[in-house]
């Protein structure tokens, strides 16, 4: 079957592929897309080559930079950014999860002073596939099933 | 000049540590040198250590420097609700030099960053206690007169023992270390710090319990096995006395092996290895003293 079909398309905006089904709803939630006012389309449990399963997030009007961005990767390490800028995919971006996370994981670690005060988090990115952070305050490793984004 | 902390053992270099074990041969030979004449050290313990604190506070006594701080945290504005961060902030104000013990992981380097003077960690929960590692180094030194070549046997509590995790990663670089790790499986040796080991070719073998290969021991470094550890209580009752250290095993270890232990010890070294010229714990604690007065030294410029 025909993607179109599946999901409608958009005019302006960006289009997040290659999402594991299973954490579709997490990337929704950490780009706090149930507060977005423009029309937002998303389906999952799509057939996919790569993942089996995958789930994909159509967003009118918006482009996602920076922060953003690294937060899909720690929950998406394999998503794909497509703008779309009348009708055309004018950019294809693969997330990329960068070697260092400033403030937007939190430490798995319930003994960790980050958890305790506040502190801006710092992790070491020791691992790509599978993810692993090194906390640089606690040095404990936080896993990628163990991985929360604040 | 960017100031110097020392919060976590691999915050130092090979040549940092011999630059300690050079400091403190010379303390030990002559431990009263005047150079905090003037200077205020702060020891903040938000959690009780009564042997650290004293090593430290002599420490900076016999090198001429006043000490302001607390002993426990009931006893400071933490029991009003004063966040580590303002605390660090006020006390960085007051003193040139900040020794801290807190609970939590993570805070000595956070209280590195917050403050404007150097912080020496004494204790972040279960994480680092560098100044250990470094008396433990001084002592093997001392002992054995090299950092290379050293077999190490260690013993008890392997995986929660931090004591143990910060020695093996002071010791991977010197030359040709071996390390003997004796555990029950439920305290065996975390798979990252094996695996660190293995990047750096550096051999390991695991041992349930004492063994004859003793003989080729350095050091025996004992360590606690705790109760609390135990999910299951039987499997500490199985295990307590497995780890047990006597005189008896001794007899064909070299005559040049030392049992090293953090202290304080329950019961896993038998009284009866304490008049053992190998039993070395007791100086061990007082090589802390020169150690502490070394690492003061080196962080603050003062030598």
């Amino acid at each position: 079957m025909d993607k179109a079909l599946q999901v409608s398309a958009i005019k302006d905006g960006t289009v997040i592929d290659h999402i594991p089904a299973s954490r579709l709803f997490d990337v929704i939630s950490i780009l706090k897309l149930y507060k977005n006012k423009e029309m937002i389309t998303f389906g999952t449990n799509l057939d996919s080559k790569q993942l089996g399963k995958k789930g994909i997030i159509k967003v009118a009007n918006r482009f996602f930079q920076g922060k953003e961005v690294d937060k899909i990767a720690l929950i998406a390490p394999n998503a794909k950014l497509n703008t779309i800028k009348n009708y055309e995919v004018v950019e294809k971006r693969v997330v990329e999860i960068p070697d260092t996370i400033v403030s937007i994981a939190k430490c798995f670690n319930p003994k960790c002073i980050t958890n305790h005060e506040k502190i801006t988090t710092r992790f070491s990115v020791i691992s790509k596939n599978p993810i692993e952070l090194k906390c640089l305050f606690c040095e404990k490793i936080t896993l990628e099933n163990q991985v929360e984004i604040i | 000049m960017h100031k110097k902390d020392l919060i976590s053992i691999t915050d130092f270099s090979k040549e940092d540590y011999l630059r300690i074990m050079e400091l403190a041969t010379e303390f030990e030979k002559n431990p009263n040198q005047d150079l905090l004449s003037g200077k205020v050290a702060a020891t903040l313990f938000f959690e009780p250590s009564t042997r650290t604190r004293l090593s430290f506070e002599t420490a900076i006594s016999r090198l001429g420097g006043k000490i302001i701080g607390f002993s426990d945290s009931s006893s400071s504005s933490v029991s009003k609700g004063e966040t580590l961060h303002d605390t660090i902030r006020m006390v960085s104000n007051y003193a040139d030099l900040i020794v801290m013990r807190h609970p939590l992981e993570g805070s000595a380097r956070y209280a590195s960053q917050v403050s404007g003077v150097p912080v020496i960690n004494a204790g972040d929960g279960a994480n680092q206690h560098p100044t250990q590692t470094l008396l433990d180094m001084y002592s093997i030194m001392k002992t054995q007169g090299r950092l290379d070549n050293i077999n190490i046997f260690m013993v008890g509590d392997l995986k929660y023992g931090r004591t143990v995790h910060s020695l093996l990663q002071a010791l991977s670089v010197f030359e040709n270390p071996i390390f003997n790790f004796i555990a029950p499986p439920e305290l065996a040796m975390p798979v990252e710090y094996k695996r660190f080991l293995e990047s750096k070719g550096i051999r390991y073998f695991e041992h349930l319990e004492f063994t004859d290969i003793m003989s080729e021991a350095d050091i025996i470094y004992m360590t606690r096995v705790q109760k609390e550890r135990f999910n299951d209580p039987m499997e500490y009752e199985k295990v307590k006395n497995v780890y047990i250290l006597k005189n008896s095993m001794l007899e064909n270890t070299k005559p040049t092996m030392k049992i090293l232990h953090p202290l304080p010890r329950v019961n896993e070294i038998h009284t009866d290895v304490d008049d053992n010229p190998k039993a070395y714990y007791f100086t061990q604690a007082l090589n802390g003293v020169f150690t502490r007065q070394a690492i003061i030294s080196h962080i603050m410029g003062l030598k």
